[in-house]
């Protein structure tokens, strides 16, 4: 029988099944459930498959890699801006290229459900010249999945998988072939393959240019490539991922009359997009995210009006594709009976009842009566929702590690208080360096890190921070008389701004761990950290 | 066959409960799912809903277009309005009568019930009550899904054998529980239509 799968469980079952021996991985919506899968495996763990979370994409890439230099398949997971934190080596890796297959998954979340930006990750991957996979369903995902690591051994590069969310969360029934064993050690064979000082790098780099027609035949030849031919020649579509289910569904009897080009590998098909530019009147290019393939083939100056697609206003410019704006594209009339009652009112998401960030705001918007300057900034977790009513505690959200880095330059800039709000998991994911910065010139900021000893934004996952935050901030140079630990609840309250206020009028580096489990947790987590606290 | 239901609610209210006894119905019964779901952010206690699509055929899209769903099902009455405009034009609504007030600004309710009353093929019920009636206030969603289980074209049988192997693990009480909410749910819709 068919297996019920998300895409993203269908992606990791993929990659058990194509021999991998490690994931490596930072969670982050919409990608989380890949490598969760292949944690709860009873198969991955009797294999020994590698699941642990790493402590950033960064970290989670090389190991990676490493594992790759040893031979062995690995898969690397994130979210679309996680691999802005993973660029450096994303970037190298295609110039050294793969000894074992590795494969680089990447969740896009167009429409932003639960991210900063849609920055569409196909850009990544042609601006390292590497292959891109792209499944339609999830069916696809599986199989692309073991295809991508067939593919990186072949041509000796690092193959993106590029998912989006609303395939990464969306469940069918999918069917599993026989799993294959995992490759044995064997080291590179040229010696000089993974030594990029300028004299070797700059012949990895001409390999990596000469090998780019390999990719190109290597995407001609794809079974995820697929010219499907129609009737009617007035119009020929590109449709990439899932943008192809969207617009199938426009079709009741399931056949298009139009000439389609299914991409689902890259660097695009030259000559079957020749071929349909050749064939059709006018080009409509349906792709989720940006219009990355649209700006490839439409023309620059914009003479040539064959190309339709979110640059020319036939499609939304921004947000996620559905089958709605499809049809809109394809001229279809839209009938539903009723819009939205004007009685409904938004229900935006909220920190749960009882959350420790609740009483850590509390405390902060006290102290900002006292201090009209007072400036916070904040970082990505739970405590991000600090940005919206009832508490409205946090001046900015940029990035991962931010808080205490803006704070530190708005504080050189002469800012007054200048506070840093920061989860543990964040603070260990890209905190640790800024603080240091901070440290060094001793500057006059107060970093509050909000210890709920998990990584509870995407589902209240281990912390790699967890029983470790003293002694790292210790570590790096914090003054132990401005390390203060204090745990946020209502009765605290009056004692909590005492220390925090204290801190703020200390002119150097201050940091206030507020400590108290996220409520999400099951019991035996939070009596194993009691357990751990007693240890310190 | 092809049909087009949501599930619509707030993060937390499990709604994905009734989506798995579905797919899993539709499954053994050899159909077509897609079943399209929230995750991340919106989960704390924002507005979820989730697609869930059965087909004999091939499903393409993992979202239900516009003006296409059979059925909404909501566990909240003013998560079932957010969902109106993919309903077709003789579709069905069905919901739980008790609000999840967690917004400063939420409508009153009985001008809700009138909106959703408006609508020809609307059953509100209080499925909390009657849960909680029967001694377990988490059968809620079964309550419900006992109620819409006239308009789903799934085999009867497979949606207790749904029911039966999802709650398994939980013991032979928790099983029956959740069988008892179902015939109830079932029981208390028939006699609204009738
Ligand atoms: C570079 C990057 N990686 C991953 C994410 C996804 N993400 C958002 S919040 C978060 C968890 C942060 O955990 P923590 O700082 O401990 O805060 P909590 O949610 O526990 O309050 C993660 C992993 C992201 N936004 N950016
Ligand atoms: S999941 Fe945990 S950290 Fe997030 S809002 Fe709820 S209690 Fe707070």
């Amino acid at each position: 029988m068919k297996k019920l799968l998300l895409g993203n469980e269908a992606l990791a079952q993929g990659a058990i099944d194509a021999g991998i021996s490690g994931v490596y991985a930072y969670p982050g919506t919409p990608s989380t459930e890949i490598t969760e899968y292949i944690q709860q495996s009873k198969i991955a763990t009797e294999l020994k498959i590698h699941s642990k979370w790493s402590v950033n994409e960064k970290t989670a890439m090389e190991a990676a890699l490493g594992m790759s230099y040893a031979g062995k398949r690995a898969m690397t997971v994130m979210k679309h801006v996680g691999l802005n934190v993973a660029a450096d080596v994303f970037m190298n890796m295609a110039i050294s290229g793969i000894n074992g297959g590795l494969v680089v998954v990447v969740a896009d979340d167009p429409s932003m459900h639960s991210s900063q930006n849609e920055q569409d990750s196909r850009n990544y991957g042609r601006f390292a010249m590497i292959p891109i996979l792209e499944p339609s369903n999830q069916q696809e995902a599986y199989d692309i999945t073991r295809y991508a690591f067939y593919l990186s051994e072949q041509i000796g590069l690092p193959i993106m998988i590029r998912m989006v969310t609303r395939l990464s969360h969306s469940r069918a029934g999918i069917e599993t072939y026989k799993p294959k064993p995992q490759n044995t050690i064997h080291l590179p064979k040229n010696p000089h393959q993974f030594q990029l000082i300028p004299i070797h790098a700059r012949n990895r780099y001409q390999h990596l240019v000469a090998i780019q027609s390999d990719s190109r035949e290597s995407s001609e030849n794809s079974n995820f490539n697929k010219y499907i031919s129609g009737p009617n020649n007035s119009l020929g579509i590109i449709a990439s991922g899932i943008a192809y289910n969207y617009l199938m569904e426009n079709f009741d009897d399931d056949t298009c009359p139009f000439p389609i080009l299914k991409i689902g590998q890259y660097p695009l098909p030259k000559k079957q997009v020749t071929k349909l530019f050749d064939t059709c009147k006018k080009i409509l290019v349906l792709e989720d995210g940006a219009p990355f393939i649209e700006e490839l083939v439409h023309d620059y100056f914009g003479r040539n009006k064959k190309v339709m697609g979110r640059l020319t206003g036939h499609l939304n410019r921004v947000g996620e594709l559905n089958p709605d704006n499809i049809s809109d594209a394809l001229g279809f009339e839209m009938t539903y009976p009723e819009d939205i009652p004007t009685i409904v009112t938004d229900r935006p998401p909220e920190l749960c009842v009882g959350c420790a960030h609740r009483d850590l705001f509390e405390a902060i918007n006290q102290l900002s009566k006292e201090h009209s300057n007072q400036q916070v900034f904040g970082d990505i977790g739970c405590y991000a929702l600090g940005v919206l009513p009832p508490y409205k505690s946090i001046n900015t959200l940029i990035d991962m590690g931010a808080s205490i880095t803006m704070a530190k330059g708005a504080s050189d800039a002469g800012i007054h208080p200048s506070i840093a709000i920061i989860g543990d998991s964040t603070f260990t994911h890209s905190g640790m360096t800024g603080l240091l910065d901070a440290v060094i010139e001793n500057t006059p900021i107060t970093v509050i890190i909000s210890d709920n000893s998990a990584i509870a934004m995407t589902g209240a996952q281990d912390s790699s921070a967890s029983g470790r935050l003293i002694s790292i901030c210790k570590g790096i140079g914090v003054d132990e008389n401005h390390l203060k630990v204090i745990t946020p609840l209502h009765k605290n309250l009056a004692k909590n701004i005492d220390v925090i206020r204290e801190e703020i009028n200390y002119p150097g580096v201050s940091v206030v761990i507020a400590q108290r489990p996220c409520v999400q947790l099951p019991k035996e987590r939070k009596d194993a950290l009691k357990e751990l606290q007693k240890t310190l | 066959m092809k049909t087009n239901i949501i599930l619509a609610g707030v993060g937390g209210q499990g709604i994905l409960t009734i989506a798995a006894i579905l797919d899993t119905a539709a499954l053994n019964g050899n159909l077509n799912i897609k079943q399209s779901e929230v995750h991340g952010m919106s989960q704390r206690g924002g507005a979820v809903q989730c697609h869930v699509r059965i087909s004999d055929k091939e499903i393409f899209s993992d979202l239900i277009p516009l003006g296409k769903a059979d059925l909404i099902i909501s566990v909240e009455p003013m998560e079932l309005l957010r969902y109106i405009p993919f309903l077709k034009e003789d579709g069905y609504l069905i919901t739980d009568s008790n609000p999840f007030e967690n917004i400063v600004n939420y409508p009153e309710v009985e001008k809700l019930k009138d909106v959703i009353n408006s609508h020809p093929n609307s059953i509100i019920i209080d499925a909390k009550g009657t849960a909680k009636d029967l001694g377990n206030s988490k059968a809620t969603n079964i309550v419900l899904l006992g109620a819409a289980s006239a308009l789903i074209p799934l085999n009867e049988a497979e949606i207790i054998n749904a029911i039966k192997s999802l709650f398994e693990r939980k013991g032979e009480r928790i099983v029956n529980k959740n069988l008892k909410a179902f015939y109830k749910g079932k029981e208390i819709a028939a006699e609204i239509v009738s």
